[in-house]
């Protein structure tokens, strides 16, 4: 479960291959976010051909509703968000060429089928460390949807941002190997 | 203090309207009984009724649209104390080495939030407040509802908070985080009491309502309340505090779980069967082995809170509302 990892998007197979369910990432470099309605929209727009904000193909996503930036900063507090709501759109992404997502929480079947299929993995952030994990970000702009306030796609420029391996090409889930590890009295 | 003799006939508007028309009686002695009449139509004798020593005490509504804004501030960017003791207890009974590293984050992250005055969490939530009303007050200058919204307002506003309000279906924000999310209770006295709970989105939605037939029982209960942390697993930010109600009706069990999350972490539940369930069910969740954020370990959740409320003989109601580690609230008493 130990091993420190940097990455910097666009990533390739060959920059997620070595990652393990467990190990620690910390991202340099672009990242994008989206929550539920940008996701909305983002398939809105795949499904009717109509131009997308940025190219998926390498990139990561954070989902993420930042606080407004106070004066002097880029951004205020800027946690995770629970993933499984993203969970409908993400197949469609992954096939766009999306290689990692960065949320809280479980992913469906579904997902963990697609994110195999497409080399892909899910990170986590910590949940709740909004204040801490902002100190990361170092530049943000609003690329589309800024009527959906802290819902608008943002790119964001990130010095060692950190997050934990969950989902890995190898198919393991942190979330699972965790729980059985600690269960007691066949609770899990 | 306002004492008010009460020296108006009974049946008379007692606001501008009979001032006005007391007014035109006097320039007017012409208009006098169509004036009366107009605004005083019963058959019956004045009857004069008078009360003394009726004390009010009156609270500005200003007042409280300034220590809402206040709560709302103190509770994003910091912790209660009791919640800071909870997680240094957490970092030394979790087996887990992630689990560890996780909340020493945690505490770090608490400590630069309030340093620097940033949100703990970007979900600064809907604004829920509890507000309990001594009946012998009364609240001048505005509405208490538009008090606390006009509160909330500005604390979003001025103090960079997200607004997390939108339509559930359009999913327009409002944009100003209002509407707040009030329970009032009036109590005897004359104090003011505002509790402000910014609740986040990712734990409520884990929270759940059950319905039981009586048959279920405490184990019934208790397998309840262990599936829903279970379900629920990472995705409402664990550690967790668990407001458990039992009893009640749909609404009241609902209302009273989340009321349960204001109780400190450090104070024990006063009747001691009660503090007995609750250890019972504290156990059994972190027996699930779900861990800080998920990851796995012995600290799932930091406590259980539960109320026991009287209910219906046809009914078990259980609501469990689950609280994510930040759980942040503040209190002041006008």
């Amino acid at each position: 479960m130990t091993g420190i990892h940097r990455l910097r998007a666009p990533l390739g197979r060959e920059a997620l291959e070595p990652l393990r369910a467990g190990n620690t990432v910390l991202i340099s470099g672009t990242m994008y976010t989206a929550r539920d309605a940008a996701h909305q929209r983002l398939i809105t727009a795949i499904e009717q051909n109509e131009d997308l904000p940025f190219d998926f193909s390498g990139q990561i996503l954070y989902y993420v509703g930042p606080t407004p930036a106070p004066p002097g900063r880029v951004i205020g507090a800027a946690g995770p968000t629970t993933s499984y709501r993203m969970d409908p759109y993400t197949p469609k992404l992954l096939e766009m060429g999306l290689k990692a997502m960065i949320g809280k929480g479980r992913r469906s079947e579904e997902v963990k089928a697609a994110m195999l299929n497409h080399g892909a993995v899910y990170l986590a952030a910590i949940g709740g460390a909004g204040a801490l994990l902002g100190q990361a970000i170092k530049q943000v702009e609003i690329i589309a949807y800024p009527d959906l306030g802290p819902e608008a796609v943002r790119r964001l420029t990130v010095e060692d941002f950190p997050a934990t391996v969950i989902n890995d090409l190898a198919g393991a889930d942190l979330y699972e190997l965790g729980r059985e590890k600690y269960a007691r009295g066949g609770a899990a | 203090m306002l004492k008010f003799f009460r020296l108006i006939p009974r049946g008379l508007p007692r606001g501008r309207l009979f001032f006005l028309n007391l007014f035109a009686s006097i320039k007017c002695p012409m208009l006098r009984i169509s004036s009366w009449l107009s605004v005083w139509s019963g058959p019956e004798i004045p009857d004069f009724n008078v009360q003394e020593n009726i004390t009010m005490r009156e609270i500005d509504a200003a007042e409280i649209k300034e220590t809402v804004k206040d709560l709302f501030l103190k509770a994003s960017f910091a912790l209660g104390e009791d919640v800071l003791a909870a997680f240094r207890r957490a970092g030394q009974n979790e087996e887990s080495e992630v689990g560890k590293e996780i909340i020493s984050r945690l505490l770090e992250n608490a400590e630069l939030a309030q340093d620097q005055h940033l949100p703990i969490c970007q979900d600064t939530g809907l604004a829920t407040i509890f507000v309990e009303l001594g009946q012998d007050t009364r609240i001048i200058g505005d509405s208490l509802n538009a008090a606390i919204e006009e509160g909330v307002r500005q604390a979003y506003e001025e103090g960079y908070l997200r607004k997390s309000v939108c339509h559930p279906l359009t999913r327009k924000n409002t944009g100003d985080n209002t509407p707040a999310v009030i329970h009032l209770d009036l109590v005897p006295g004359d104090r003011l009491r505002i509790t402000a709970l910014p609740k986040g989105g990712g734990s409520e939605n884990m929270s759940r309502l059950f319905m039981l037939p009586p048959s279920a029982g405490w184990e019934g209960v208790k397998e309840r309340v262990v599936q829903t942390v279970s379900e629920a697993g990472p995705n409402p930010c664990p550690p967790l505090v668990l407001g458990v109600a039992l009893g009640g009706t749909f609404e009241t069990a609902a209302r009273e779980a989340k009321r349960t999350l204001l109780r400190p972490l450090d104070r024990p539940n006063p009747d001691s069967e009660t503090a007995d369930l609750e250890n019972e069910l504290l156990n059994a969740v972190n027996n699930l082995g779900i861990g800080p954020q998920g990851l796995g370990g012995r600290i799932t959740a930091l406590a259980v809170h539960l109320k026991i409320l009287p209910c219906h003989i046809a009914s078990l109601p259980l609501a469990i509302n689950i609280q994510c580690h930040a759980c942040r609230h503040a209190e002041a008493v006008l």
